[in-house]
């Protein structure tokens, strides 16, 4: 009874080989069915959606009325403590924002400048392909959605974000400080999430089935037209695209490949 | 058997404390749930589906609507009737079922279930 070491090492030997060559006769067989698939679900009509933002013309004051508007819209809670805070629409400086963009001299009032950062829905999601729940997944029209349904809090996909845009529910937003979140939860018609769920801008899904632009936008569009313009990438007529033609526009990181859709005007 | 009469007098007092419940509430049927509906679903006479089928199979219905809602982007179900209703827990069932305690509570509680969907979905606040 018993197996000796030489025969578990013969066991295991013969058992590597054949867990090399079964997923190399997959491969083969059928290429890229053993990887998680990243294929999106029939949705809308194959668009793209994108922001582009106009760094020149944001200023505090119409930050912080897209950002209490996302918050408001989506329910997201105020904790004050940044290691646990929920973030779907935040203020970084263009220092942290383009760490790449290295430039011991660059103007003054660029390195301080804060603007808006928020999930860029990315054309090439590295945070989707590493779910192992497809609990976050691209649409059709470009959307990285969650379904809170289904995210078993793993995380993966905040390690996989190179742009800081997913939040983990440390405690139940319910339980959020009652002095910081007078109202919590602000919008009766939007669920909160639980503890143990990851989350993040979902360049509000529920307002554009409902054909209105994101509630960000639209907060800023009531102070200043144009600095956060929202639209359709894939069409060459839209005004994200017309926008994106006649401005030079940068993005976070592009040099990673995620083909990140926020787009700044500098 | 050493100590023959320890041990069974130790076996009866364990078994009667164990099946103490049965005895408790023996001949005390618990009260049979009786779900209440608003003015607002008496009014509306008739739900997205069957009254049968939704009293047997809610949730079967629900798991499908966040199902296409959340994943597939199908917002909107158009009953037998014609009627388009927005799938919405929060916003469409508990419109008209504005009184959770007295209708989702009733039968969850007898049946012993404990559904998680308000540990997100908003209940609505009742009025007593």
């Amino acid at each position: 009874m018993g197996v000796d070491r030489r025969q578990f090492l013969k066991i295991a030997g013969v058992a590597a080989l054949a867990g090399l060559g079964g997923k190399a006769a997959v491969d083969i067989l059928a290429p890229g069915d053993v990887e998680a698939s990243m294929k999106a679900l029939p949705l809308t009509e194959g668009k793209r959606w994108a922001m582009v933002i106009n760094m020149p013309e944001l200023n505090d004051e119409i930050m912080n009325k897209c950002i209490a508007a996302c918050h408001e819209e989506h329910n997201v809670p105020e904790f004050g403590d940044p290691k646990v805070e929920v973030k779907w629409l935040w203020k970084e400086d263009y220092h942290h924002s383009f760490p790449d963009h290295h430039n011991e001299y660059i103007d003054e009032k660029y390195e301080h400048k804060f603007l808006l950062l928020a999930c860029n829905h990315c054309s090439n999601p590295p945070c989707c392909r590493v779910c192992p729940t497809q609990a976050t997944w691209q649409r059709e029209d470009g959307i990285v959605m969650m379904d809170w349904h289904r995210c078993i809090g793993c995380r993966f996909c905040m390690a996989a974000c190179p742009y800081g845009s997913r939040s983990f529910n440390w405690g139940d937003p319910r339980k959020a400080p009652k002095d910081k979140n007078p109202d919590f939860p602000t919008n009766i018609n939007y669920p909160t999430r639980s503890k143990g769920v990851v989350e993040k801008c979902t360049f509000c899904d529920e307002r554009i089935s409902k054909g209105q632009l994101p509630a960000c936008v639209e907060a800023a569009n009531k102070l200043k037209k144009n600095v956060l313009i929202f639209g359709d990438l894939a069409d060459p007529d839209s005004n994200v695209r017309q926008v994106l033609s006649k401005n030079y526009t940068i993005r976070r990181k592009p040099d990673l490949g995620t083909e990140p859709n926020i787009f700044y005007i500098v | 058997m050493y100590d023959g009469g320890k041990i069974i007098i130790g076996l009866i007092i364990g078994i009667g404390f164990f099946t103490s419940p049965f005895f408790f509430n023996a001949g005390k049927a618990a009260r049979r749930p009786e779900p209440e509906l608003t003015q607002k679903a008496k009014d509306a006479k008739e739900c997205v589906l069957e009254t049968s089928y939704m009293k047997s199979s809610h949730m079967k219905l629900l798991d499908e609507w966040r199902q296409t809602f959340v994943r597939n982007d199908e917002r909107y179900f158009t009953a037998k009737s014609g009627k388009v209703y927005y799938k919405s827990l929060q916003g469409t069932c508990l419109d008209c079922h504005s009184n959770k305690s007295r209708f989702c509570d009733q039968c969850h509680d007898y049946m012993g279930e404990s559904p998680y969907c308000w540990e997100c979905h908003i209940e609505p606040k009742e009025s007593k």
